[in-house]
């Protein structure tokens, strides 16, 4: 294991609940994640898991509750370079959009302020990006001229590029063909060991993540949190 | 063949038609790419009500054109920001809502209709001295402001939700993308009517879509459909004597055919 101080509290989730009018879909969620680690959030369709993770970005507010991320408020949050995102591809991508695979890593350096111009630190992070992924043989190609699995890629690199210190992924492996999700986990497992990363991963597709994460979070109105996958085993025979 | 450029009102009037068909795609690549097309057709006919407002006040209409058409820019991107209407339906009530009150103005101030045929389908050779250096400089405005919040456009434009937690100021650019467009779409009455505006911002993009290439080549394609269009049109119209913002449209549409087929191959 390389040598990361786990002990650094990175996201603090204190007595989150969030409700829809009258339908309760978190109730009094409230865990943290620590430095470099590896956190799976599963749950079933509709049970709130992509919710919970875009109260912790910043995209939902929380009925009840705060989110601190490097211990600041969420609702104050100016550190944005520091965490990377890679939303669920299905519902936020036009494959039609006119752009090359580099256009779309380096919008991943955009948010580091308004009057800023593209300069080489910004190539070299996109190069670098693109080799962690891969993807570099195809920098100059159309986004949507590739592969669900490429695309996703890509879109791992864009999160890269703003060289986050942690990443959040929701459901990264849908789009993408079967055959490759175990290369996929394999890919993010890479990321969270050798560039330390701390990772926090949504999806639906609990087996194939039990063998990576560190940690998983269950979500199914409140959040039961396990600090390792076997105790989610024993547990779920309980459930 | 260039005899007609001794007149100075020909002159005036390519000056303006390739100002506006310089900042209409810039605009309209992202209006286009955020499937934003029918708000410029929207904002057109609130410019319309604007008019009615110059014209009935005796004020400068391209003035109080402009003011109405970016007061209802923000009235829309607020509507549009707080979800308070159903997706599309905030268009159809600022279009219709709008041209009811343009039409309820005229008629109060009766005998403006020749005028009113010059603002629906454009009147180049009307454009004044005074008209080009506003269009001018609002444009340089326009132009640099897209150039200084390119990169960001783009972000936004591609996914709104990433930009957001990018740390970009969406609902600030936001804001400013439509208040440019209300301003382009001000600037390019006189050129192409505001019937036809949004043809002008929406066609030459569509063209440049087409031929899938990265998004600045899109753009530059999309400046050279447009500025061909506006200059091939309008020597059309002069020398054949035909309405010319419907004949900049045509050509900008015969473009758009030309690359459709171009692209199927």
């Amino acid at each position: 294991m390389p040598a990361v101080d786990h002990s650094e509290n990175i996201i603090e989730l204190e007595n989150i609940s969030f409700s829809y009018g009258e339908y309760e879909v978190l109730h009094d969620v409230s865990f943290s994640i620590h430095k470099g680690d590896y956190l799976a959030i599963v749950g079933r369709n509709g049970s709130g898991k992509t919710t919970l993770l875009k109260i912790i970005l910043g995209l939902m507010k929380p009925t009840n509750g705060t989110v601190r991320l490097f211990g600041q408020d969420i609702r104050k949050f100016t550190e944005h370079a520091r965490i990377g995102y890679v939303p669920q591809k299905a519902t936020s991508f036009d494959p039609s959009f006119p752009a090359t695979v580099e256009e779309v890593v380096l919008m991943g350096r955009h948010g580091r302020g308004l009057f800023r111009t593209t300069d080489e630190r910004d190539m070299a992070a996109v190069t670098d990006a693109l080799a962690a992924v891969d993807m570099e043989a195809y920098r100059d190609r159309q986004i949507g001229s590739l592969s669900g699995g490429q695309q996703q890629r890509v879109f791992i690199a864009r999160a890269l590029a703003g060289r986050p210190e942690v990443l959040f992924l929701d459901e990264p492996t849908v789009g993408v063909e079967q055959e490759i999700r175990e290369e996929f986990y394999a890919l993010i497992k890479k990321l969270n060991e050798e560039l330390e990363l701390t990772v926090v991963l949504v999806t639906h597709d609990l087996e194939s993540v039990a063998h990576e994460a560190m940690h998983i979070a269950c979500v199914d109105c409140t959040v039961f949190f396990h600090e390792t996958p076997e105790e989610y085993g024993i547990q779920a025979h309980h459930h | 063949m260039f005899e007609i450029f001794t007149y100075s009102f020909i002159v005036r009037g390519f000056e303006a038609g390739l100002i506006v068909g310089f900042i209409a795609p810039l605009i309209g690549i992202f209006l286009v790419l955020r499937r934003y097309s029918l708000i410029a057709d929207t904002l057109a006919h609130a410019s319309l009500a604007g008019i009615a407002v110059g014209l009935l006040a005796n004020m400068n209409p391209f003035f109080t054109a402009l003011g109405v058409t970016v007061l209802s820019s923000l009235g829309l991107e607020r509507l549009r920001a707080t979800k308070r209407l159903y997706g599309e339906s905030a268009l159809a009530l600022f279009l219709s809502g709008s041209l009811a009150i343009a039409t309820v103005l005229l008629s109060l101030g009766k005998g403006f209709t020749s005028n009113l045929f010059n603002y629906l389908f454009g009147s180049i050779v009307t454009v004044t001295q005074t008209d080009i250096y506003v269009i001018a400089v609002l444009a340089v405005v326009v132009a640099v402001l897209v150039l200084i919040f390119y990169k960001e456009l783009i972000a936004i434009a591609f996914d709104e939700e990433y930009a957001r937690v990018s740390g970009i100021p969406v609902g600030l650019l936001n804001t400013v993308l439509i208040i440019l467009a209300a301003v382009t779409i001000s600037l390019a009455i006189p050129v192409v009517g505001i019937l036809l505006i949004s043809a002008l911002i929406v066609i030459p993009v569509l063209a440049a879509l087409q031929l899938k290439q990265s998004f600045l080549r899109t753009l530059l394609y999309a400046e050279f459909v447009s500025l061909f269009s506006v200059t091939s049109g309008m020597l059309l119209s002069f020398y054949f004597d035909l309405a010319t913002g419907g004949v900049i449209v045509l050509v900008a549409l015969f473009l758009f055919l030309l690359t459709t087929l171009f692209a199927r191959r």
